[in-house]
């Protein structure tokens, strides 16, 4: 270890070699003032922030600490069956007349005999807003993508102004369009589509045009030599290349999708993240684990799913961390 | 293109030599346009289950014309009250014009009633009993009977009469609610009102350089605090557009994502090596390790957070709590994966000198991976300085929640406005700062 030896070890050394190393510890000094100055200034902004935080809250911390677990306390089910009666709109022996036991209430009756439970209704709205809303984005994306790469528009303003566009739709809060949209069509689920769709549009193009710029060109060169129109060369040179990773990106997508379409119901976009807010702003113990246990389920099945369908599509390339565009 | 000629022979021999592209599978040759038609109709079934034309039909598109328009504009809503035969004008939003202001569009008449002028041949003349509507200077006399306003003959569509109201549109520059005992009065213009300074402020009504001028070298307005803190004080705590407020909410907001990211960091940096199958021997270990990861991802950012606001009440400390216990799952799992990825001689190289296991960690995996950390670090520190605002939505405190309140009182969509602009730049910012900073650590690849 170099850092350890003391200059009596090279007492030794020719005139050359000594500046070098005189010159190398110089530089291991600074170094090392440098790392110190730099950890305290993380430090004081740490603390800094922590501190703000703790201010601006309205509990403060330490106050709060012994606290938290009076508030888990609070959301102990009477017993763990109670979860299952909740998940499956089951009448509770707990029932007191109160919206809080009263299951049964929330079916959802397809005919006079079969009904379906409220949960699993919510969470089929918002799965299919996920989905409907990925169909959507992905196909406003895979419209823009081949107009913002650099190997197939020759304009710049073109490409410039697509990828701007793409980078607004991406950076535009959901919540924002989804409140709009909620004050105009009424609270629901359409927003919540509008919302997530137009997120994904941005995302999942850019995504898209980089693939799009990574395509191996020879084949566009032969299509091109043949006398191929822009739009022949798209579809017969640049597609085949790039359809496996879009349809990779397309259900990572979905996954991020299900959990947006979670967070738009809670501020209003139907579906089950908007039971979810009611339930824990309630204090609805049995029916807030109910719908937990139902969102990781289906969180682990979707991932699942969707790391199945794109091992069989495309193999094992497809397995890089996807939370790039999130 | 044209037919390749071919004959019988070669065309045996192509077949035979390729059957994979000349029999390809009914899932290989229609499995696209399967899946298309599975998805259109996919996409039938939904538009009817969700109620599309139902609720398109019923949306409230006017509305939404006046809150796109409140983007770029502000509206002044004076109510012209009729009260003991005077006409009485009532500020309710926003204290948009000082008391006893001078207002150039809203101007009291000889006879107790007040002229409101939309435009050089659009206006109001306002009294008690009679409310003369000029549109394009043609004068249409509304009269105020007992109980309700009546509209004229021959009014053109731009009146209208609703129940026992009268209502007058004149485009842009805004409308009138015409009522037996008020008129409610909306007048739009362009730009933000009071951006800068309420009406409560000595600065207010001036122009930049009168501003400007006061603040360099006028005399002390207030006796207490010299002019440009006067200035950066009325600025902040401007009562209609909350500047503070909202910057310290914006603040709140990059506070979450920094410390969440920063801790997640720093507690998903040695149990990485902990999971990780190369570094820690026990296999049992990693296996748990590896869950916990799973299952502090597995639960969304959303549902932490509504917990910890439980927990701790609204504010920034629910939103680090949660970035920091879903991104320990999510930065643990990608360092494992990092760490797993190694290269195993420079570890031998340092235990062949009998290094002790941490220096061989220290010296020989440590340098490998640092740039991989310190580049997905900022990559989730980036991408949550975006999740942060949604999850204050939901009440974890900063400018989502901010934003939020202001869309559900539907009537500060300027603000809105401003505040999406703040985020977008703030996004922006970072976005180029976390861009800057991993090309810096993993050299020009990295981003």
């Amino acid at each position: 270890m170099a850092h350890a030896a003391g200059p009596a070890q090279f007492s030794g050394l020719q005139e050359s070699s000594r500046t070098i190393l005189d010159h190398y510890q110089q530089q291991v000094r600074t170094r090392r003032i440098y790392t110190v100055v730099s950890i305290v200034v993380f430090l004081i902004v740490l603390g800094a922030s922590l501190d703000f935080a703790n201010e601006a809250n309205s509990g403060k911390f330490f106050e709060r600490l012994p606290y938290f677990f009076d508030f888990l306390k609070s959301f102990v089910p009477n017993s763990p069956l109670e979860i299952f009666r909740a998940m499956f709109d089951l009448p509770s022996p707990y029932a007191d007349g109160s919206i809080k036991f009263d299951y049964t209430s929330d079916r959802v009756w397809i005919t006079d005999s079969f009904y379906i439970p409220n949960f699993f209704y919510q969470l089929a709205i918002t799965i299919n807003i996920a989905i409907v809303s990925t169909i959507l984005g992905a196909t406003g994306a895979f419209l823009l993508c081949f107009f913002a790469s650099t190997n197939l528009v020759g304009a710049g303003l073109t490409r410039w102004v697509v990828r701007r566009i793409m980078e607004i739709l991406r950076a535009f809060p959901e919540i924002v369009v989804a409140g709009l949209l909620a004050a105009i069509l009424s609270i629901g689920p359409i927003a919540a589509i509008i919302a997530v769709s137009i997120h994904t549009i941005g995302a999942l193009g850019k995504l898209f045009f980089e693939v799009v710029e990574n395509a191996d060109m020879k084949p566009d060169e032969g299509l091109r030599a043949s006398g191929a129109s822009w739009l022949e060369r798209v579809r017969f040179a640049i597609l085949p290349q790039v359809l496996p990773n879009f349809v990779s990106y397309t259900l990572l997508r979905t996954e991020i999708n299900v959990r947006a379409s979670t967070i738009i119901g809670a501020v209003g976009g139907g579906g089950i993240g908007e039971v979810f807010s009611l339930s824990i702003g309630r204090d609805h113990a049995a029916k807030t684990y109910a719908i937990i246990i139902l969102l990781l389920v289906t969180v682990i099945c979707v991932d699942q799913f969707s790391a199945w369908l794109r091992r069989r599509l495309i193999g094992k390339q497809s397995f890089e961390f996807g939370r790039g565009a999130a | 293109m044209s037919n390749l000629a071919v004959n019988a022979a070669d065309r045996e021999r192509l077949l035979a030599a390729y059957p994979e592209v000349f029999h390809r599978s009914l899932m290989q040759r229609w499995g696209l346009a399967i899946a298309a038609v599975a998805v259109f109709v996919y996409l039938a079934f939904c538009f009817s289950f969700f109620n599309v034309i139902p609720t398109f039909a019923n949306g409230n598109w006017d509305r939404a014309a006046i809150y796109l328009q409140d983007w770029y504009s502000w509206r002044a809503q004076p109510r012209l009250r009729f009260q003991n035969g005077q006409v009485v004008p009532q500020w309710t939003s926003r204290r948009q014009y000082p008391d006893g202001a001078a207002i150039d569009w809203l101007k009291p008449t000889s006879n107790g009633g007040y002229t409101v002028i939309f435009g050089s041949d659009d206006r109001l003349d306002v009294t008690p009993s009679q409310v003369d509507v000029y549109i394009d200077g043609k004068l249409y006399p509304v009269a105020i009977r007992g109980d309700r306003a009546v509209l004229p003959a021959g009014a053109p569509a731009r009146m209208v009469q609703d129940d026992n109201k009268v209502n007058v549109r004149f485009g842009f520059a805004g409308q009138a609610e015409i009522r037996n005992n008020q008129v409610y009065v909306q007048r739009r213009f362009l730009g933000w009102a009071n951006f800068f300074f309420d009406t409560q402020s000595p600065f207010w009504g001036r122009s930049v350089t009168s501003v400007a001028g006061l603040m360099l070298f006028g005399e002390r307005l207030d006796p207490a605090q010299s002019n440009p803190s006067l200035a950066l004080d009325n600025f902040l705590n401007n009562g209609s557009w909350q500047h503070g407020d909202i910057l310290s909410k914006l603040m709140q907001t990059l506070v979450m994502a920094f410390v969440g990211t920063l801790f997640a960091t720093l507690i998903a940096f040695p149990l990485a090596f902990v999971a990780a199958r190369n570094i820690t021997t026990s296999r049992p270990v990693n296996w748990g390790m590896k869950r916990f990861f799973d299952f502090l991802r597995s639960i969304d950012m959303l549902i932490w957070a509504l917990f910890f606001t439980r927990a701790f009440g609204p504010g920034p400390l629910p939103g680090i709590a949660a970035i920091f216990f879903t991104d320990t799952g999510a930065l643990g799992k990608v360092y494992s994966e990092a760490l797993e990825n190694v290269d195993d001689k420079q570890r031998e190289g340092v235990k062949s000198v009998g290094a002790a296991p941490v220096i061989v960690q220290r010296y020989g995996v440590v340098p490998q991976v640092l740039p991989i950390f310190i580049s997905q670090s900022l990559y989730f520190w980036e991408s949550n300085t975006r999740s942060a605002t949604a999850i204050g939505a939901v009440g974890a405190g900063g400018i989502g929640l901010k934003l939020l309140e202001s869309m559900k009182t539907n009537a500060d969509w300027d603000k809105v406005a401003y505040m999406v602009l703040l985020i977008l730049l703030v996004v922006f910012v970072f976005d180029n700062l976390s861009n800057a900073l991993r090309s810096r650590v993993m050299g020009k690849k990295g981003s």
